[in-house]
Formats: structure tokens, sequence, C-alpha cells
């Protein structure tokens, strides 16, 4: 059923559909409009048979989950930003533990300073966490990623991350095809634990591993995200029969074939680059899209296989491996070893700069003249950030970096450009 | 019919006896059936106060709730000492997930359950004072604060044993740990610091709290089978001694957790719903010395020139819990 | 695509007005977009939001650069931010007042837009009205409907049903429609003119 509803109350209904039987919530913008409306269905008793608990912080939620995981129920949270790293200790437990769990992350920056809006810092910083992060390019998918990360983490005994941009798309209204209860439980069958909490057949989980065991296990747990790099094409097929439409692939490709200049990038950005690819195809430049869906496990198979034929990659990406450049950059320099072409790395967007159609043309343009430098800050005010510098070089108390920067910019502008 | 009045305890150690009663009124400990729940072959040290507490208190949790039972457990010495994979000790269902988490955890398995309709499956959390009173601090509180349906038992042997004799905020006032040494104007941990968990939990209103020690085994057991017959947030709090942090011998931890409430140290009380509704009243009231003599960790208090001041503010503590909680019975 | 912005201050509806404007183009058929401009701005403080409707998939996720239409809930902002910012010669704007362009100081600057695209509306005085509560943002939608064409006053009236119920709905509903047909007659009088 097509609906206008806001991106997160779309992923609410989403989660109510899985029939979740724990959820646990602790407020943190822009995640906190999924939790709300999910907190509304069971108080209403349009969700049954579901227990909503307020937690105390996002360790207690990550734990909360744990402990309901490990007893069999269906269980989900959402965080963002500080709250995924407040709970970062918990969030490679649940993965180390296996442990289903499915949690949605309103990708928001990480302070200081404290910035609540959209890049992808939160999410990339748990990377090596275990669990599988799955990115939305649009309200559609992010919803439909959700109903496709329960299937995902019960089949494999692995939690899932689904990655959407916070505010771009969490508080976007925007058409989306809301599924049938049918359709859910068609592709979603009930919650079949590989170990579970039960008097009547005791079992300890957690216990210590030590040297002679440890790297098995870790060499295992690495041997399940292998597995979800099959698994996910395959299910995203079954969905696609299902629900009639295309969502969580590995990678969504965008006029890539015999494309000399191919953009690689992740979430909500990948709409306004297929604009720009399609008004610089009608100019003939030759460029194409990737969009990475499964960050977690990497696909870097088909990324090598969609590139090798081009004469450039350019990586777009809404983080910044701090002392080295890009963090998705370095992982899709991962897929492309061997291969001769060049890769350029450009920030952008973080802590909620608005990627602009403009900034997007004039970047791969020069892209296009390989005139660009190895790793590229999108419309960074140099300006500003050189009188920083200087003001370190001149005075010894020169104040906060984030303080003298905001004076140095003055005030916003209506577009908030 | 004539009665006689029989003393259930051995002249001199007050231990309690079960032999003479029948073996329906014996202790869940001195049952034939009881459940073992933490079994033997584990590797905890002689003289483990902490194996001892968990053990009397899942046994008797099992027994309560017909071994419908699941424990979630903070990292600590309990922890590691029970369970070394491939092997446990646990005979029940057993999950350690963090160091500061386990009242968390243990509100997910309760949530889990209650979804799942199995309101017969009850469920405890248990960790160390470090795991408790420090780390754990702020998932207990939740716990607590939302009512959830949970047992949580803290095991206080006063101070981070699993790490190495660190201090914790349960450990006491000039106990010498590795991180509070010996030396300075005021040796070993400060005065006026720590917290005493109970009486927060009191504050939180919740349905029951309770303290007891290892060498009351009758009165630890009937705690354990007051709170499985509550429902919502309830917490035990067992005083275990260490010989290993406290320099004590391994013969004496059933002494030391004896002679810390005959002080009056430790009160041993329950309370039910922010309301102190019972307490162990000393029978055979000792000055604190006794206590402390036995202790490695107090040695500096007690050499050729003993640290009269720190140990007349030890006994000052020591009334002070007489006085609040009522501690002087009959006998003493 | 046909883009709008709308400004105001936090409390007066700016997210919902350009939600419930987006909800009226998707009852109409359409594709539309809403956002925030994504502030942690309180009540009194400058927001604004953005609606994109068009007949295809929206895509484009960068804030309105070059609106079509502005909505201006406070007149106030006038003198804080450039609200014109992007608008071009054959831009809509809407501004909650009960003045007009020329008592605005604004005749001048409008001169060189198109008359019958330019209107003022009391809005704030319909919410008043009607809702009981100084919300100007549906009284505006019902105005925009009517200069623009763009969406049916059902359409809007539809799309406040969504968001709210029973006497708020109703009273919203009654703004919407009193504000159309102030607008209406302005626009036909400025077609006249």
């Amino acid at each position: 059923m097509l609906k206008q509803i806001e991106g997160s109350h779309a992923v609410a209904e989403a989660v109510s559909l899985c029939r979740p039987e724990v959820i646990c919530a602790y407020p943190i913008s822009p995640q906190t409009h999924i939790v709300e409306a999910l907190g509304e269905m069971v108080k209403s008793g349009e969700l049954d048979r579901c227990e909503f608990i307020n937690v105390e912080s996002e360790f207690a939620a990550m734990s909360v989950a744990i402990g309901a995981s490990a007893a069999g129920a269906r269980t989900y949270t959402a965080t963002a930003s500080q709250g995924l790293l407040f709970m970062a200790e918990a969030v490679y437990n649940a993965a180390g533990l296996g442990l289903p769990i499915v949690m949605t992350d309103a990708n928001r920056a990480i302070g200081a300073p404290i910035n609540i809006w959209n890049d992808h810092s939160d999410a990339l910083s748990m990377r090596d966490s275990g669990w599988i992060q799955l990115f939305a390019e649009t309200n559609q998918e992010a919803l439909d990623l959700h109903i496709l990360a329960f299937r995902l983490a019960e089949e494999l005994s692995l939690p899932v991350m689904v990655c959407m941009d916070g505010f771009i798309l969490t508080h976007a209204y925007e058409r989306v095809d809301m599924p049938t209860q049918q359709q859910v439980d068609r592709f979603l069958p009930p919650y079949e634990p590989r170990q579970v909490l039960d008097p009547r057949e005791p079992v300890s989980i957690g216990a210590m591993v030590g040297p002679e065991a440890f790297s098995e296990v870790r060499y295992l747990a690495h041997a399940k995200q292998l597995q979800a790099l099959e698994r996910i094409p395959v299910l995203a097929g079954e969905f696609s029969t299902i629900f009639g439409r295309e969502s969580g692939r590995l990678v969504h490709r965008y006029r890539t074939e015999d494309a000399e200049t191919v953009v690689i990038a992740m979430g909500s950005v990948m709409g306004t680059i297929k604009d720009v690819v399609d008004e610089m195809r009608a100019s003939g430049v030759s460029i194409g899209a990737l969009g990475i869906c499964s960050y977690r496990p990497a696909p870097l198979a088909v990324i090598r296989e969609t590139v090798k034929g081009a004469r450039r990659v350019v990586v777009l990406e809404k983080s910044l491996a701090v002392g080295l450049g890009g963090i998705l950059a370095t992982d899709v320099r991962m897929a492309l070893s061997g291969l001769h072409l060049h890769g350029y790395t450009v920030i952008a967007g973080l802590g909620g700069r608005p990627i602009l159609k403009s900034s997007l043309h004039a970047l791969f343009e020069r892209a296009g003249r390989d005139e660009l430098e190895h790793v590229t800050f999108l419309d960074l005010n140099w300006d500003v950030v050189n009188r920083v510098l200087e003001r370190e070089r001149t005075t010894r108390r020169s104040g906060s970096i984030a303080e003298n920067v905001l004076r140095d910019v003055g005030v916003p502008t209506a577009s908030g450009v | 019919m004539e009665t006689q009045i029989i003393k259930f305890y051995q002249t001199g150690s007050f231990a309690v006896g079960n032999r003479l009663l029948d073996e329906s009124q014996r202790s869940v400990q001195a049952n034939m059936r009881r459940s073992n729940s933490l079994n033997s072959g584990h590797r905890a040290c002689q003289g483990c106060g902490e194996a001892l507490g968990a053990r009397y208190a899942i046994d008797a949790a099992m027994q309560a709730t017909s071994n419908q039972l699941i424990a979630v457990n903070a990292t600590g010495c309990l922890e590691v000492f029970s369970t070394p994979y491939p092997e446990t000790s646990w005979q029940l269902p057993w999950i350690h997930s963090l160091f500061g988490n386990a009242a968390a955890v243990a509100t997910g398995v309760a949530a889990a359950m209650r979804v799942k309709g199995r309101q017969d499956v009850r469920v405890i959390a248990q960790g160390g004072d470090g795991g408790t009173t420090d780390i754990g601090f702020g998932c207990l509180s939740g716990m607590f604060e939302r009512n959830d349906d949970v047992l949580y038992i803290c095991y206080d042997n006063e101070g981070y044993m699993n790490t190495g004799v660190q201090r914790s905020s349960a450990t006491p006032p000039a106990a010498r740990t590795s991180t509070t040494a010996a030396i300075g104007e005021e040796p070993g941990n400060g005065f006026g610091q720590g917290k005493f968990v109970p009486a927060i939990a009191m504050a939180h209103e919740i349905p029951y709290v309770a303290t007891a020690s290892v060498a009351y085994l009758r009165d630890l057991e009937a705690k354990v089978h007051r709170a499985m017959s509550l429902r919502g947030a309830r917490y035990l709090h067992i005083f275990v001694p260490c010989p290993l942090g406290w320099g004590a011998a391994s013969e004496d931890t059933i002494r030391l957790a004896r002679l810390v409430v005959e002080t009056g140290l430790f009160p041993l009380f329950e309370a039910e719903h922010g309301e102190v509704t019972g307490r162990y009243q000393i029978r055979h009231r000792v000055p604190v010395e006794e206590y402390l003599r036995l202790q490695k960790r107090y040695s500096h208090l007690l050499g050729k020139r003993p640290a009269v001041a720190t140990i007349a503010r030890i006994q000052a503590m020591a009334e002070r819990n007489i006085r609040r909680y009522g501690l002087l019975g009959e006998e003493a | 695509m046909f883009q709008v912005r709308i400004h105001g201050r936090g409390g007066q509806g700016v997210v919902t007005g350009a939600e419930m404007l987006s909800i009226a183009a998707f009852l109409g058929g359409r594709h539309a977009q809403a956002v925030p401009s994504f502030g942690s701005e309180r009540t009194g403080a400058p927001v604004v939001a953005f609606c994109r409707i068009d007949d295809h998939e929206i895509r484009l996720r960068e804030p309105v650069m070059a609106p079509d239409a502005l909505l201006i809930q406070d007149p106030t902002l006038l003198h804080q931010i450039d609200v014109f910012q992007g608008l071009g010669p054959d831009g809509y704007v809407l501004i909650n007042t009960n003045r007009s362009f020329e008592d605005l100081g604004l005749g001048e600057f409008m001169a060189g837009f198109r008359r019958e695209r330019l209107c003022t509306v009391p809005a704030t005085e319909l919410a008043l009205k009607y809702v009981g509560r100084p919300v100007p943002n549906v009284p505006l939608l019902g105005a925009f409907a009517a200069i623009s064409g763009l969406i049916s006053l059902d359409a809007v009236i539809a799309a406040i049903r969504e968001k709210f119920s029973g006497k708020v709905a109703e009273g919203n509903a009654l703004a919407a429609g009193a504000a159309y047909n102030t607008a209406l007659e302005a626009k036909k009088e400025a077609t006249h003119a």
C-alpha cells in the first residue's frame, strides 16, 4: 500500500510487521521517532505480544537486547551517534555471542564538537564489531532492509545494523510502498534460535575462551560474514519475488556499464549522485555510480567486477579516517588491488554539510580530467581553515577550534548552505 | 506434650546444625536433592566465600522455582572460575555478557519470558561488588527503577579480586588493596568514601532488599525464598569473604563472615518497599579488632603500635550500624 | 520538479506544513519529498523546511537552493535572513501578514515578480479564529493551493485530516478553506489589475 509518511514511521511500521517480541529504547536524535512510534503501537495494542522497555542508556538498551535475544525473543532497538559509541562494548558482545538482534542506526556524526546532523562516522566506527551493516538509499529501502535484516540475522545468528541517514531519511516524508502482514509473514518465518536460555535444556552462554581457541572462534565470525555475502543476494531475490521490488542487494549499480568514471557511495547521497550522473551522461560524459548497500560484509568481488573496466573510481564518503583519509575508500582499495585505475577519495557531507548537485558536477568533472587530489574535502572552506591554523601558529591560547571556526563562518544562509 | 527448646548451633562457633532436624526441615544445602547449581570442579580458590554464597543462593532459588531459573552473570571471579569453556559448573541456563550489564541483560531475559508466556521461569542476575556497586550500577539502578522482575544478587567481597585486589566502592575504610596502599597519612582506603548499595536499593522502594552473610546459611536461604516469592525488582547483597584478597586463612571464611555481623560492621536486614521489615540481632557482640585481626589487609592497624584512632573510627561505624538497624539482640 | 521552501519559527508548524504539503501532493498522484532543515531549534528560532513535488521519483537530497515557491510564516524573518535567496522571477511568494507587500516595504523588490504569484494572507488571524492557536501553516497551504493550483484544496484538507483529528482537524480545514478563498480573490484582482 502506497503511503506518504516519514521515514522513521515507515521503519517503525516495517519493524512492527516483523513481529518483534522485545524492543528497548533510549532516546537520541535522529532515531527517536522510530521508537516513539513503536512504543505507541505497543501501548495501543496494535503491536501485541511485544515488550517495550524504556532503558536508562544505550549500553542498557543493547544489554537488554542481548538478554532478550539469548532467551529466544525477536529483538529490536535503534540508536545513533554517541549512543552507538556508548553501547559499543555491548555491540561487540552481541555479535560475539551470535545474537540476531536488529538495530537501526540513524546515522549521525560523532562529537566533539557535538553535532546532531548526518554522516556515517557512527556506523563505520563499529565496522569491525561483527555486525552486518546495511545502508539504505531511500526510505523504501530503509523499511525493506529491516524486514530483510530480521531474516538474514536469524538465519545466520548474527546481528544486523540497518543504517539510514539521520534527518535526510529519518525525517523525510516520501512515498513508500508498505507491505502487508501476509507478505512479511511469508518472507520471515518465526525465530528459531541456534542456542537459547531455557531451563528445559540448560546451556552456559558467553564463557571464557583462551588462546587455544580464540582465533578459530574469530575466524568463524569472519566466515559467517562471508556466508552473508552469499545469502544477501539470494534473500534479496526472494524478497523481490514476494514484495515485487528490488531492495537490499550487496550493491546497487547505476549506469556503470562501460562507465569511465565510477562514483562509489553509500546511503541517501546516491539519489543526488544519480541525478548528476544522468545530467552528465546527457552531455556525453561516461560516468556511473555504485551504491554499497552491504558495507559489512564488504562485497569486494562485486565492487571489483563493477569497476574493473573503468578508468577511475571516486569514492565519496560521509566519513573520515582521521590521519588516513577515507574509511570506505580504504575498503574499496582492497577490492581494487592490482587494477590499474585512478582512485580518488572525497570526504563529503560531514556533520550534515549538504552535498550539492552543483558541487558534485564540479567534482566529477575534475575527476574526469584526473585533476583531483588523492583525498578531497568537498566544499571545504579553506579561508576559515587557514585562518584557524594561522591563529594557532601565532597565539598559544588560541581557544576552541570549533568556536573559532564558527566565528569565522558567520551567520548561516537561508538554505543552510 | 512436653517440649524442649534446642539451640541449633554449636557452642563457640555458632555454626548452625541440621542433623537434629527432620529431613523436610533441613536447609536446602543439607538436602540430598539440592540442585548443585554451581557444581563441583570449578576453579575457585580454597575457602572462596563467593563460591559458597553463589551455591547457597542459587540452590535456594532453584528450589523456590522448581528449577525454572535462568542466571545472568557479570564478569568477575564467579564468571571466570565457574566457566572455562568447554566446561561449566552451572547446572542451570546461564549467560555471561559483560562486566557492567548483568542487570540489563537479566531485564531482557525476563522480558523474553514474559512475552513468551513463561511466567514460571524466573531470572536472577549476579555479580561481585565491582560489577554491582561500580561499573554495573547504572544498569542496576535502571532495573530497580523499572521494577523489572529480576532478583539481583551481589556477592560482596569488598574489592576487585578477579583483577588482583583493587579497591571498589564497596571496599571498607582503612582496608589495604593494591590501589589503596597501607602507606601515608591515612593508610589503606579512605574514610567517608564508597557506598552501601542495599540502602540505595531501598531508596528505589523496590519490593525486596536484603543483606546476608555466608555464615548464616538458613537466614540466607530464607531471604532467597522470600525474594523468589515476590515479583518485581529484588536485591540481595551477600557478604562473601575473599581469603586471597583479604590476606585471611581459607579456613576462616565462615568465621569472618560471622564476625563481620557480630561486630555490627555488616548489618543483616530485610526491607520491603523501602522499609526495614526484619533484622538479624547480634547474639554475641564482639569488638571490631577481633574481625580485623584475622585479615592482613588491616595488619597496618594492629602491629606493635596499633592505630587506635583508626580502629575507633571503624568501631564507630559498627556502633552506627547497630543503632541505625537496631541490631542488638537479647543475648548480646 | 517544483520546489517549495517554508520559512517560519519554531512552534509555527513549519515542518508540519511541509509534510502536509507533501501529503497533499501525494494524494494528488504526485511524488513528493518533505524535509525539515534538520535543526535542534527551540520555540521561536528561525526554522526552514522544504518540499519537492514531481511526476516521478525524487532522488535529490540537497536543500532547496532555488525555490519555485516561498511560504513565509513570519514576516519578521524578512529582516533577519535572506528568505528570498535563490527565488526566480517566476516564483510564488506567500507571506503570513495582514499587511500588503508595499506595507512590508517590499513593493519595489517584488516589482520584478509576477503580481498574481504574490500573495499576503492573514494566516495567523485565520488560525486563531478557526483553530484557536497561532499556527499559520495550514492557512498558508490553503492559500498556496489557490495561488499555484499545484495542489487542490480537497487534497490539503485530506492532508490535514491525516495529520490531525477531531476539532483541530476541522478547525484547520475551515482555516485552509478561508485562506484559499481569500487568496483566490486576491489572485483574481491581481490578474485583472
